[in-house]
């Protein structure tokens, strides 16, 4: 399994943990959409190369759709809806960034050291994908705990799909019905949460989450 | 790679044109940054070759040395020189197997620049003026999170190559083993981060300002002048050159001869060489017009990335070859 | 062995001799040469028993508990610490002899002063629980009785009572791990110890104990917070044998109880105290940037080094624990040499203090500066320190963390993913720390001795006597030494390092080309200080004659530029607190919980504006602060016992004994 075949797919998996490592380390909101247009970019490419060296043709679909969908649909409209509701352009963060990317690299040594004793009779590429996409999604969880503005929320949320994808695309065999499922759940989710994202500024006048805390009598 | 050995004449020659061909070319690259970057803004510019022109100058005035400066202010000039140039001449630019380039490795190479900054900061504090003081004591911030930041780059790159020898490591880049690996990817990331702020280019520092507040290297040697200042602005066009050798020699080895190859292959190793700096040149005056610089306080951040990045290195090392 | 133990039998005899010596002017310097002549004779006694050819001595005198007497063994080990020892103590000796004759409380520390370092010794050549102990607490509580020597000074019984709290704690945890490695027979020598086997639980058990005891003598995170407060109270001759000497025999009992005695080592061990020894190293630094009093910072440095130290040990045990003992060798050489170093350079730098406080009567730095003016040859002995301690190539800090890197690069190879992962993110906290120690020595030495003086007897400050600057220059010389020579200090811990790793040793040092350090192979690494010594000066020697030569030589004196607004109030430099500000920003959020304070005057107010910085000792807060108050509180509880009525006492006993019959009663 070595050779040019193995060094892409490592190179691609590898770069969307970094690429999610970014994202943590974005403090503006413009530039975390961006840089999460790149993450879904690189997904697709993994995917892609997923596609040609499994020959599997449906997963070209799932990378069209990652493509189509998450690099290019969802980041505009994003920009847009940031544009209209003139949040403030800079996320706040609970947690330094420093720290969170402290954190962020933990969860990589960990998802590694879970992962590889796990999958040991796998082949050395789905091993390698199985842990590079179990950190993705912490990541993701990650980046959704430690921001404070809802959008900071959705990108993580949609970064933790992109770790799922990645992992369903490692793993040989995956149907097609299963990605358009996931392709679905994450527009689902994304347009309830560009909805309660206009709820919230309806009613509050921001997208912080803290207030909808305070509202609730979590927070004093 | 012999260690000491029979003292060849050929061996010697070939330290000693090292040593000379980084001095000359040194202010160069500086000159042809600082003209790609005008010609880039629209600006005319000066020639390449105005650093050397400097450099003339400055040697020939006097020194004007404040009341309170000591004979450290007056010693750390020609040592942070030395340090720097001998650093400089350790690594490999046009062909591996030095004949002292077994003397310091990567971790003691780093090191030396450690000597260099530690001098240049105490000459800042030397006069006792505020200036001096906030140059030195940001300049000290900033190699705190750099100088781990390139040793966990070093550290993924001898656990690839195994070895911290730098001879060994471009010997390694140069075989067939090495592969598309991320960990790569990383290091060389993580290795511009830090050169760029050692360096004190944008986004970390201006090279070109020297009264804003938020100087730092200029602000730290402001009280210098006359050959003194010759010596410091020739330590940083050699800094500059070393971190430019050093990513030349282990992301782009090639053309680099081997110890004990003809006159011929050491030609085509110092060709390669100048190729590969005036690249690197031109890739850095893009980079500099093209970016804003950033707060003092964000730099520590962007740092902080690149000792993750050289930290994830190494993590990801694991992922694959069992090392 | 016989001679060395007449020599610190001769130690002890000084002391009882310094009592009547003490108030007389001949005193001080009686005893300091005899202790310098002892220490120096000590020195030279075990040298030859450095290397694991000689054989291993062992003496049993009729003294302590009878029938059973005191055990002495003079191995490889026990050398190398007598050396260290020694050579700090023979150089505070030499030190104290000028330093002292401005000392006012000289009867309270001469008598001390050798007892102090014989008790020490005694440690080092123990082979029984009963003679370490003893000689531990005796080590102890000389050193306590020399913090207490100014005991005017304002801090200094705070200082005296928390370091005699953590010296108990200590010494308890200590024989309680003894008490564990006796076994039910009561085998309290250590060669019994050595052949017994002990069950794993009750292994691990010794770790921990060793860990807080020895680990609260030598500084560890997070019980170090007596070490700041009582080592720069004492005097400072005492300070530097505390910092440089004592820390390092507490690192000497970690290693002959877990190397030595508790049987084979497991791979979590590793784990454990190379974790221990990153915190501490991080953590240690931070402290010290933060100082503006140089002692104390210097203290705070020691912390830093232990847990330098720690991560070489830690590093070692796991080798040790997956057999591979070519690199348990590697760190152990590591470990080892920066207790060599260490022991130079922090007593080097406690000199140099010493000599500050003497010329000038401050130790704050916030109050120093421009000392270069005036104290040439502390300044330069200092500066030599200060390079050493910051691990600057080509000097001897620089050479033991270069083998620890070394060592750490040969991680990898561990089967255990905990280890694999743990090691590179500890070399990163190594890094972090020694680029850290550069920034805090910038400090130390910029803000006092550079710049313009910021009080007046700063401007004033002399020169200090012959005897302190002689020992400074001889300490210098030794770092720089071991820093261009390190193939003879490695060759020389072979033997030492022989013993605890079961024969394996790094190859032959000096018979390599050209002195050249090279611990695995020479396609691996390999570093030569004397070949960068020797290149730097020639090349800075050259370039300076060639540079006046043929450019300008002329220099002019005029006021200071500072960007055209020169004020000639030295209040207007920067100051220690400024110099840490951006640092105190970036980690103290996190480590110190740091936070600024602006007090701006109402506008036409002629109020001057103040910045305060708070930093909270987190350690301090949350671990002693609530043990101290439980205690008040339990002891509060208590003290009603005081005041009962006779008949309520007898109660008391009354049912403590029905207590203790129905125990015995259910037990059956």
């Amino acid at each position: 399994m070595h050779g040019l075949a193995f060094d892409v797919s490592h190179l691609l998996a590898g770069g969307l943990v970094l690429v999610s490592l970014m994202l943590l380390y974005q403090d503006r909101l413009y530039s975390l959409l961006n840089v999460f247009a790149l993450h879904a970019v690189v997904l697709s490419l993994a995917v892609a190369w997923q596609a040609h060296i499994q020959e599997a043709p449906h997963l070209f679909v799932t990378a069209a759709i990652a493509l189509g969908f998450k690099a290019i649909l969802i980041p505009v409209a994003l920009h847009r809806m940031v544009r209209r509701l003139g949040i403030h352009r800079t996320i706040e963060t609970v947690v330094g960034i420093g720290p969170t990317m402290l954190f962020g690299i933990g969860l990589v040594a960990l998802s590694i050291m879970v992962m590889l004793p796990v999958t040991e009779q796998a082949d050395a590429l789905t091993q390698e994908d199985l842990a590079f996409a179990l950190s993705v999604v912490l990541l993701g969880l990650l980046m959704m705990v430690t921001r404070r503005n809802a959008v900071g929320q959705v990108v993580g949320f949609m970064s933790l799909e992109n770790g799922l994808i990645l992992a369903a695309a490692g793993a040989k065999g995956m149907p097609l019905v299963v990605e358009i499922s996931v392709a679905f759940s994450v527009l689902i989710a994304f347009i309830v949460i560009g909805i309660f994202l206009f709820r919230i500024r309806e009613r509050f006048d921001t997208v912080d989450v803290q207030v909808l805390e305070r509202f609730r009598g979590e927070q004093p | 790679m012999a260690i000491g050995g029979d003292l060849a004449i050929g061996d010697v020659v070939v330290q000693g044109v090292q040593l000379t061909l980084v001095l000359v070319v040194a202010p160069f690259l500086t000159g042809l940054v600082r003209t790609v970057k005008a010609r880039l803004l629209r600006r005319r510019g000066p020639s390449p070759l105005q650093p050397y022109r400097d450099l003339q100058r400055l040697l020939r005035k006097e020194v004007v040395l404040a009341d309170s400066a000591s004979w450290l202010f007056r010693v750390a000039p020609y040592l942070v020189f030395a340090v720097i140039w001998v650093a400089a001449a350790l690594i490999p630019t046009f062909a591996t197997g030095l004949l002292f380039s077994w003397s310091a490795d990567m971790i003691a190479i780093v090191a030396l620049l450690g000597t260099a900054r530690f001098f240049l900061a105490l000459a800042g504090l030397d006069v006792g003026t505020s200036f001096g003081g906030i140059g030195s004591s940001r300049e000290m911030m900033f190699a705190s999170v750099a100088e781990p930041a390139m040793l966990m780059a070093v550290f993924t790159l001898s656990l690839l190559a195994g070895s911290t020898q730098l001879s060994s490591v471009a010997n390694f880049m140069l075989s067939q083993h090495v592969g598309l690996r991320i960990s790569l990817g990383l290091v060389f990331v993580a290795l511009l981060i830090v050169a760029i702020a050692e360096n004190a280019r944008i986004p970390v520092d201006n090279p070109a300002t020297h009264l804003e507040l938020t100087m730092v290297h200029e602000a730290m040697v402001l009280e210098y002048s006359g050959r003194h200042l010759a010596m410091i602005e020739a330590a940083a066009f050699l800094k500059l050159l070393l971190y430019a050798s050093l990513l030349a020699c282990v992301f782009t080895p090639w053309g680099m001869a081997a110890a004990g190859e003809g006159a011929i292959a050491y030609l085509v190793g110092i060709a390669a060489y100048l190729l590969k700096l005036t690249l690197a040149g031109v890739a850095l005056a893009v980079f500099e017009t093209s970016i804003a610089k950033m707060r003092v306080f964000r730099v520590p951040e962007f740092l902080g990335a690149a000792l993750m990045l050289g930290l994830l290195g190494t993590l990801l090392l694991f992922v694959t070859r069992s090392l | 062995m016989n001679l060395i133990l007449v020599l610190v039998a001769s130690l002890f005899l000084a002391a009882i001799a310094a009592m009547p010596l003490c108030r007389r002017p001949v005193g001080r310097p009686a005893v300091y040469g005899f202790t310098f002549a002892v220490c120096t004779a000590i020195v030279v006694a075990a040298l030859p028993a450095l290397s694991a050819a000689e054989a291993v001595a062992a003496r049993v005198l009729p003294l302590g508990i009878p029938w059973i007497g005191a055990h002495f063994r003079l191995d490889p080990l026990a050398a190398f610490f007598l050396l260290v020892i020694n050579l700090g103590g023979a150089a505070a000796s030499f030190y104290a002899i000028g330093y002292g004759r401005h000392e006012q409380a000289n009867e309270r520390i001469l008598p001390f002063f050798p007892a102090f370092l014989a008790a020490m010794n005694l440690v080092v050549l123990a082979d029984d629980a009963f003679v370490f102990l003893f000689s531990w607490e005796l080590m102890s509580l000389a050193s306590w009785a020399l913090v207490m020597a100014h005991h005017h000074d304002r801090g200094t019984q705070h200082a005296g009572y928390v370091y005699l709290l953590m010296a108990s704690f200590g010494t308890l945890c200590l024989l309680l791990a003894f008490g564990l490695l006796a076994g039910t027979h009561g085998g309290y020598l250590f060669p019994a110890m050595r052949e017994g086997s002990l069950p794993r639980f009750a292994q691990a058990l010794v770790l921990v104990l060793v860990l807080l005891g020895a680990g609260s003598k030598a500084g560890i995170v997070p019980l170090h917070v007596w070490l700041p407060l009582a080592h720069p109270a004492a005097p400072s001759h005492v300070s530097a044998l505390m910092s440089g000497v004592m820390t390092k025999v507490a690192i000497y009992g970690l290693i002959r109880l877990i190397f030595d005695l508790s049987g084979p080592p497991e791979w979590w061990w590793g784990v454990i105290v190379l974790v221990v020894g990153a915190v501490t190293a991080v953590l240690g630094v931070l402290y010290a940037l933060m100082q503006h009093d140089l002692k104390r910072l210097l203290a705070y440095h020691t912390v830093e080094n232990i847990g330098i130290i720690y991560i070489g040990l830690g590093l070692a045990l796991a080798f040790l624990a997956n057999g591979m003992a070519t690199g348990a060798a590697l760190a152990l050489t590591a470990a080892l040499f920066h207790v060599l170093n260490h022991s130079l350079f922090k007593s080097l730098l406690f000199f140099g203090s010493g000599a500050v406080l003497r010329a000038t009567g401050e130790r704050d730095m916030e109050h120093l500066g421009g000392l270069i003016h005036r104290m040439p040859v502390t300044t330069a002995t200092f500066l030599t320190g200060c390079a050493a301690i910051s691990a600057l190539p080509p000097l001897n800090g620089f050479v033991s963390e270069w083998l620890t890197f070394q060592a750490i690069l040969i991680s990898p190879s561990l089967p255990q993913w905990g280890l694999k992962f743990l090691v590179p993110a500890v070399g990163a906290a190594l890094a972090l720390s020694a680029a850290l120690a550069a920034a805090c020595f910038v400090k130390a030495f910029g803000i006092t001795f550079l710049g313009r003086p910021r009080s007046r007897a700063a401007a004033q400050a002399q020169e200090v006597d012959a005897f302190s600057t002689g020992a400074m220059i001889v300490l210098a010389a030794l770092c720089v030494l071991a820093g261009v020579l390190p193939s003879l200090a490695v060759d020389a811990l072979s033997g030492v390092v022989e013993t605890l790793t079961a024969g394996a040793r790094l190859p032959q040092q000096a018979t390599m080309p050209w002195l050249s350090l090279i611990p695995v192979s020479a396609a691996r690494s390999s570093y030569n200080g004397l070949i960068l010594l020797v290149f730097i000066a020639v090349t800075s020697t050259v370039v300076a004659a060639f540079v006046r030569r043929l450019g300008s030589h002329t220099v002019r004196r005029s006021a200071a530029w500072d960007c055209g607004t020169p004020d000639p109030s030295p209040i207007t430099q920067y100051t220690a607190g400024s110099f840490a500000q951006p640092i105190r920003r970036v980690f103290g959020r996190t480590a110190f919980r740091a936070s600024e304070h602006v007090e701006m005057p109402e506008p036409a107010s002629l109020e001057p504006a103040r910045l305060r910085a708070d930093l909270r000792d987190l350690v301090w807060e949350y671990l002693f602060a609530p043990i101290a108050s439980a205690i008040t509180y339990a002891s509060g509880r208590i003290n009603a016992l005081q005041f009962l009525t006779i008949r309520r006492y007898l109660a008391l006993v009354f049912a403590v004994l029905l207590l203790l019959l129905s125990g015995l009663a259910l037990w059956q």
